[in-house]
């Protein structure tokens, strides 16, 4: 399959993600969106890994390192929803609404 | 056109138009179950590729537990009814303007690049499976994935110290 298609998958991916993340005001869609940019990059990684691996045939552990890559950034992305829900939990309690458009004071 | 060809572009097809779904659905309930249909494709896409061990840690890590967390605190605020309020008519088309605008320099920067004839080994290739992925992690990455066990416990710390009441 030719990396074109791949890349092209991405870009579509993130740029959705983007466009959700501009547009909406709920946080939780636009926490949602943040997880879709992210898959779009491990998708990438996934297929450049397996790019690298057709390139190095002799190689066995060529291509291993970007797989490894997106199972940290999956790690992470685990890390970042649990305190980012927790964070909105403790927003819709102190200001009943999970509308961005009433945080732009940082006060009150 | 073989079996794979029509694979890869069922996939895609599926996960953009769920993910067009989730940005566009009124309801965050509806939003939460495309953007599981959206992660399933993804995992599809993976076990294509042949990276077996991420396709299923996609499905259980993502679609399990983030997905479910999500399902829960919707539920939990009981946000499941259409009542955001419209955001600024002319906002909304400078969001979707730009990210458009993005996507096509991203197009025209790589339409041409020198990466064009290579491609993506599918359907074989043993490095996505699980027995490589562990010697690899466990051998050159030990560093990184013990220091990630350290991240997950301070989350969950610092997960539990937000959310308490005061």
């Amino acid at each position: 399959m030719p990396i074109n298609y791949y890349i092209f998958l991405s870009i579509a991916l993130f740029c959705i993600g983007i466009i959700g993340v501009l547009t909406r005001r709920n946080a939780i869609i636009i926490f949602m969106c943040i997880e879709l940019m992210l898959n779009a990059v491990n998708l990438m990684l996934v297929a450049f890994s397996k790019m690298h691996h057709l390139a190095k045939p002799a190689d066995v552990v060529a291509g291993t390192d970007g797989q490894l890559f997106v199972f940290f950034i999956m790690v992470v992305a685990a890390a970042e929803v649990s305190v980012g829900l927790a964070i909105i939990v403790m927003m819709y309690r102190n200001i009943h609404s999970v509308d961005v458009n009433f945080l732009n004071r940082l006060k009150h | 056109m073989n079996i794979t060809h029509v694979l890869f572009w069922f996939l895609s097809v599926l996960a953009l138009f769920s993910a067009l779904m989730v940005i566009t659905s009124r309801n965050p309930v509806h939003s939460v179950l495309w953007l599981i249909v959206t992660f399933f494709a993804i995992s599809g896409h993976y076990i294509l590729l042949n990276a077996q061990f991420l396709a299923i840690v996609n499905i259980i890590v993502y679609a399990g537990a983030i997905m479910v967390l999500f399902l829960f605190v919707i539920m939990l605020m009981n946000l499941n009814k259409s009542t955001e309020p419209k955001k600024n008519r002319w906002l909304q088309w400078a969001g979707g303007i730009a990210g458009l605008c993005l996507m096509l320099v991203l197009v025209a920067a790589l339409r041409d690049s020198e990466i064009k004839g290579l491609e993506a080994q599918v359907n074989e290739g043993e490095i996505g499976l699980i027995k490589n992925l562990g010697k690899e992690l466990f051998s050159t990455y030990v560093v990184p994935f013990e220091i990630s066990s350290i991240l997950f416990l301070s989350a969950m710390v610092g997960a539990v110290v937000i959310g308490k009441k005061e």
